[in-house]
């Protein structure tokens, strides 16, 4: 039973709950067990909140009991990113300098879906600030991807993706920098969604860039993912830069799952040299199988895609180089060095030595260097240009076809420790998501296969314009029942057994 | 438009950046900084003179929202995180140096 029940939908959980077929105490117990058998290899968990979750839970058992109607996530389990600040509940964003920061206050994201009656299970590993794309710049240590444990989950948000993956949650909330969701979607065979900047409120998420960063779902299936979406999006006064619309209608998207009349743009510029031919095979197949249930394809050439991550490694820094100026050792976090006679100059050089990792001091560095007189336009003033153009060759993109679509990454989860020492070779893994954070727009990665090489889940990008992320939704949709429909299951039930197997283990 | 930076110059922006590195970091942070910086350096080859940059995704200018006052954090919960605190305050090492 207990099996069954981590292995179900959240849009399944939920209806089962709301029937009485299950409460939600049985479920959440259930994945706190699954967690206690399986989190010990994955370690996709930096806390996790079990008494929190099954008094929420009982919450919500209550509620029912009462004869409340429910919502449409009530007594779901859901795992959060770390960088989400959550009142009462340790958050570090995978960083030393915030070991033990308990935050006075929750994330509008984290307050949303408490207030649905949602259950949060705990905080998931992260790259150090939401800097990298393996975990592997995590303080406490990296988390292994379910498929395979010797390999990466992808990153930033390998925590939440794994966790997934691994069935140790339905859901997940990740946040996306530069493809920290889907990348992670993409490398553990699960949904991510990036919605378009402005679409998920940044209050109380610790920020990395604040130009850049958006929330969003992770999950295993289309429908779950648009469920979070539609639960922690829309309007917040207390997110300057929150967007005053409706929520596109996300949901009933999925539901309806047709792209029939849809025109899909594949990129050229997404293709060949540094692709592994296992994900180009699968990319194809996709898109041919996205024709065969009424799409059209047309190519669509976005010039300065190639200039995409030369710009963000310049715009990213600039503004992390910034952000982390407030972790100071003196109002919260790691202080180091205080012995009564060094200044607060001293103690703040030394806290930041003892409390950042190697990759947020080298962005420090390279942002305070971007930023510096002499060298501002060159680096951050054109980065800001080619910007510009970016999201100009979108709107031209987006004149002639309704989503683009691409690979999500350009190779499937590649070795722990195989790029953790070269930081160029970790930053191509964003190479096809970062467009989308440079000009804001909404993106999905969904798997579409495995790699005939290595066995390992490839994911297929899907890109919409600002504020139609219903868009993504269709298209994830009807990709995601087609392949349904030819393998007779979801690609995620293909994962190896994590209770009985040992994937990637020494044995 | 070369992307070199040598040891020195790593020093001198850690120091701004208020970042102290051991020389273990400084020697190979110079090297790996040396590369990415030779790598980014490629946002020169655009023709962009004409091009107006992009800051931010949103075309937003000063967003407003009523002046209401609403609970903030109390004295105790703002100081919860604190690495220091005395008679209800943040503590902080001497702000000044032995000669002012």
């Amino acid at each position: 039973m207990t099996d069954e029940l981590v292995r179900r939908t959240a849009a399944h959980t939920a209806r089962a709950i709301a029937d009485g077929e299950v409460s939600a105490v049985e479920t959440t117990q259930a994945h706190l067990d699954r967690i206690g058998s399986v989190d010990g290899r994955v370690h996709a968990f930096l806390h996790v909140n079990a008494d929190g979750a099954l008094a929420a839970a009982r919450t919500v058992d209550d509620r029912r009991a009462a004869g409340e109607r429910l919502g449409p996530l009530a007594g779901v389990p859901l795992a959060l990113k770390d960088v989400i600040a959550t009142k009462g509940l340790p958050t570090t964003c995978g960083s030393r300098i915030l070991e033990g920061w308990v935050p006075p206050y929750d994330a509008t994201v984290a307050a949303r879906l408490r207030a649905a009656g949602v259950v949060i299970l705990g905080k998931t590993n992260m790259d150090e600030f939401a800097m990298g794309s393996s975990t592997e710049h995590s303080a406490f240590g990296p988390t292994h991807n379910p498929w395979d444990l010797s390999r990466i989950p992808g990153g930033s948000g390998g925590g939440s993706a794994a966790a997934v993956a691994a069935f140790e949650a339905p859901v997940a909330v990740g946040t996306d920098t530069g493809g920290s969701i889907r990348q992670p979607a993409a490398v553990t065979g699960t949904v991510g969604v990036k919605p378009t900047y402005g679409g998920v409120s940044r209050y109380g998420l610790v920020a990395l860039a604040s130009s850049l960063d958006q929330a969003g779902p992770c999950a295993r299936t289309v429908l779950d993912a648009a469920l979070v979406h539609a639960t922690i999006a829309g309007h917040d006064p207390l997110d300057t830069t929150s967007i005053e619309a409706p929520v596109p209608a996300v949901v009933a998207a999925a539901e309806a799952a047709d792209v029939r009349g849809m025109r899909l743009g594949v990129v050229r510029q997404f293709a060949g040299e540094g692709y592994q031919p296992g994900v180009e095979a699968r990319f194809r197949e996709a898109v041919e199988l996205l024709e065969g249930v009424g799409a059209t394809v047309v190519e669509v050439d976005c010039p300065h895609f190639t200039y995409a991550l030369p710009a963000y490694y310049l715009i990213l820094p600039s503004e992390c180089s910034s952000n982390l100026a407030r972790f100071d050792a003196m109002r919260y976090g790691l202080r180091v060095g205080d012995d009564g006679t060094a200044s607060a100059e001293e103690v703040m050089a030394a806290t930041r030595e003892a409390g950042f990792g190697a990759e947020a001091k080298r962005r420090i560095i390279l942002g305070t260097y971007a930023l510096s007189s002499g060298y501002y336009d060159a680096y951050y003033g054109q980065a800001q240009k080619v910007r510009t153009l970016i999201q100009r060759d979108f709107a031209a993109a987006f004149e002639q076809a309704d989503v683009l679509v691409s690979p999500t990454t350009p190779t499937t989860a590649f070795r722990l420790g195989e790029r953790v020492d070269d930081p160029m070779a970790m930053y191509l893994a964003d190479l096809c998501t970062i467009p989308s954070n440079l000009a804001g727009n909404a993106s999905m990665s969904l798997p579409c296969g495995l790699a005939a090489e290595d066995g390992l889940p490839v994911g297929f990008q899907v890109i919409a314009p600002p504020m139609a992320d219903d868009r993504l939704y269709r298209v994830g949709g009807a990709l995601e029942a087609a392949l349904s429909d030819r393998w007779g299951h979801l690609l995620i039930d293909e994962a190896p057994d994590l209770v009985t197997a040992t994937a990637g283990e020494p044995s | 438009m070369s992307g070199t930076i040598t040891r020195a110059e790593v020093e001198h922006l850690a120091r701004l950046a208020r970042l102290a590195l051991s020389d273990d970091e400084l020697d190979r942070f110079a090297g790996q900084l040396d590369q990415i910086i030779g790598a980014v350096a490629r946002v020169g080859e655009v023709a962009a003179e004409d091009i107006p940059p992009t800051s931010h995704p949103l075309p937003l200018t000063n967003v407003t929202r009523p002046d209401v006052v609403r609970p903030g954090l109390t004295q105790a919960e703002a100081l919860a995180g604190a690495p220091a605190a005395e008679d209800g305050r943040f503590r902080v090492p001497r702000i000044l140096g032995e000669e002012a």
